[in-house]
Formats: structure tokens, C-alpha cells, sequence
């Protein structure tokens, strides 16, 4: 078996002001799986992480979720939205940072669609296990993060990339 | 040509940090499996090396399996060629209307994900990832998590679970299979990564 070491951390960015999106581009198909951590809050109010990959904007995603708030659990499914979702129950505020783990799989094969999965729990809020799916066989060489209000300063995303053997 | 730019939004530019790394060495690739064309009816990873703290198995994967019933998405897990009931299982899955928990002991496999299958839409495929903590330990059981999901634009399965394999023997070899008599189509493909300890 060959071994060789992966894991390796692409890009960070921290917010050093309110910032409507956090976008990550020209992204490299030198790895299998990329991972994006999240670390957000909020400037304006509650907000979900919007993720769209190369710029794509039509009803190509959609997502199963299962997630708690404290005192309910739910799962549930979207059909054909204009973008995915890091988090739901443990939704972005203003208070704390939250943390979000996504796991992008095989994200530049150009074969299958793109299934990914997102952890995300914030304090006082609840947590979320989600997966996504781009219905698109193209390889994900952007990612854009948005929502329905601004992320503060001192969010911070950082992309790792993970090559098989 | 860098490996990839960052772009914050407009209000941030300028503004926002960018720090870019060389690498890392405490997280390596141990050995991947891609099925092929004739589809493979497991995956095994054997001779593990016994050079890591931890393991993890990340990958995606779908089956032949045309239905939907309760086992035929599910895909388990064995160690070491180990077919006794020396295992125990919990999980919990939402499948978009609704969620149940699942439990059981005393069971001859381990549950590793929830798959795609071939009756659902094509090129949909599962993604999953599982740790196995301190897989070479041999004075503990071997605590396996995993997390896994499908979504077929129209509804779905999320699934965690935490399996129990009731051995002290080092893990030195895993075996990936779909329930029944169903197999793995091509494409399916999963890494093994050792994760070192200090």
C-alpha cells in the first residue's frame, strides 16, 4: 500500500469586515475530496450558509436534512433550489460563531453528480447533518458562499484538499 | 498560477485575511479502491499498516440494487474477517418526512452508510466518511462513526451511526459490502487515511 501525506489546507479567509459573500475560485482538480470549515456569524440578523458552485445559479440542488433545535428533531427535503445549504438548525446568528464542517466527495469528477454533506451546530440555535446534491456532472471549480444577511468580521472559511493514493 | 484564488465580497476586499499553506503530514492516504466497469461485490482494505493513532475511510458509492427497501441501501462493515456476532450497532436516520433510530446487539456486521442505488436517478451517488478511533489499540473494543447520506432531489437519507466491534485485536484488515447479494457499481470509489498520533 502506498502511503502519502494529504490532508493539506488550500486557502483561508478571515473577514476583517461584514461581507456579503465569501467566494473561493480557481480551484485546483489536484485533490479527490475538498473540505471547507466554516467558523461564521452573523451582521444583521439570522442567516443560513448559501452554497452555489462555478457560478451556477439555476434550480440545481437540493438537500435531505436531519437536525435539532433542543426540543424538536426534524428531517426533511428541498427540491430544485438556487443553492445548498451548509445549515438550517444551526443557522448563522449574530451572537456566536458557529462551526460547520462540509465534506465536498470526488468534487472534480466529471461522471457523477455532486453529493455533499455538512455538519453545522451553533450555540442556543441547534445542529444540523445535511446532504446536498448539484445536479451537475461538471467538476466544482468555484464556491460561493452567501446568504439572506452578511457574514461579520471574524468569519473565517478555510478549504483543505484530500488526495487519494 | 496560484492553486486557487479567495474572493470575499465587495464590502470585505481588501480587507480580509488570506493565508495560504504548503501542507501537512499527520494526515496520509493510505490506499484507494475504484470499482471498475464489472461492479465488485466489496472492498477490501487489508494489511493496514499499524503506523497511525487513527483511521478514517472517506468515499462514494451506490449499488446495484434496483428497489428501495430497508436493507437494500444499507452497506456494512466487518473487520479482520471477523463473521461472529461480536459486534453492536446504534444509528439514527432522516429520510426527509420523517427519522427513526435503530439498534441492535449482538449482530455479525457493522453499519457503515446509507447508499444510492441503481433505482434511483442516474449519476446520483452516496458520500460517506467514518473514523475508527484507536484502531490498533489492543486493550480497547474498536468504536466506529460514521456519516453518510443520499439526496435524490426529491427526498433522501441522512445517517449516522456508531458501531462496536467487542475485539482488542489491532485492525489490520476492513471489508465494505452492500447488504443482500447486491454489489458496488463502477464509479463507487473509497480511500483509507491514517491519522498520526504524536
Amino acid at each position: 500500500m502506498a502511503a502519502g501525506a494529504t490532508y493539506f489546507p488550500i486557502a483561508t479567509t478571515t473577514l476583517g469586515s461584514n461581507s456579503a459573500t465569501i467566494e473561493f475560485t480557481s480551484i485546483s482538480g489536484s485533490y479527490t475530496d475538498i473540505v471547507l470549515i466554516l467558523s461564521a456569524k452573523a451582521s444583521g440578523g439570522n442567516m443560513d450558509a448559501w452554497i452555489q458552485f462555478n457560478g451556477d445559479t439555476g434550480t440545481n440542488y437540493s438537500m435531505t436534512t436531519l437536525r435539532a433545535n433542543g426540543s424538536t428533531v426534524t428531517s426533511d427535503f428541498y427540491t430544485s433550489l438556487n443553492y445548498g445549504y451548509g445549515d438550517l438548525s444551526g443557522y448563522i446568528n449574530t451572537s456566536n460563531f458557529n462551526v460547520e464542517i462540509i465534506q465536498f466527495m470526488n468534487y472534480s469528477n466529471t461522471t457523477t453528480y455532486k453529493t455533499f454533506l455538512s455538519r453545522a451546530s451553533t450555540a442556543g440555535n441547534g445542529l444540523d447533518a445535511i446532504v446536498n446534491l448539484w445536479r451537475s456532472t461538471a467538476a466544482i471549480t468555484s464556491i460561493k458562499l452567501s446568504g439572506s444577511q452578511t457574514y461579520a468580521s471574524g468569519t473565517t472559511a478555510t478549504l483543505y484538499g484530500i488526495e487519494y493514493a | 498560477m496560484p492553486l486557487i484564488t479567495t474572493l470575499a465580497g465587495a464590502s470585505a476586499r481588501g480587507y480580509g485575511g488570506l493565508v495560504t499553506f504548503g501542507g501537512g503530514t499527520s494526515y496520509e492516504s493510505i490506499a484507494t479502491v475504484t470499482v471498475g466497469s464489472g461492479g465488485s461485490s466489496s472492498i477490501d482494505f487489508t494489511s493496514i499498516p499499524s503506523g497511525y493513532q487513527h483511521l478514517q475511510i472517506r468515499g462514494i458509492l451506490r449499488t446495484t440494487e434496483t428497489g428501495a427497501t430497508y436493507d437494500g441501501n444499507l452497506v456494512r462493515m466487518r473487520f479482520n474477517g471477523d463473521t461472529g456476532s461480536n459486534y453492536t450497532m446504534h444509528s439514527v436516520v432522516g429520510y426527509g418526512t420523517g427519522y427513526f433510530a435503530d439498534a441492535a446487539a449482538n449482530v455479525a456486521y457493522m453499519e457503515f452508510a446509507r447508499t444510492a442505488i441503481n433505482g434511483n436517478g442516474s449519476s446520483m451517488f452516496a458520500v460517506a466518511v467514518a473514523d475508527i478511533l484507536d484502531y490498533k489499540d489492543t486493550n480497547k473494543f474498536k468504536t466506529m462513526r460514521t456519516l453518510s447520506g443520499t439526496d435524490l432531489n426529491g427526498g433522501g437519507r441522512v445517517y449516522l451511526s456508531s458501531n462496536l466491534w467487542r475485539s482488542t485485536s489491532a485492525i489490520t484488515d476492513i471489508k465494505i459490502y452492500p447488504s443482500s447479494t447486491f454489489s458496488f457499481v463502477q464509479y463507487t470509489k473509497f480511500g483509507l487515511f491514517g491519522i498520526k498520533g504524536a
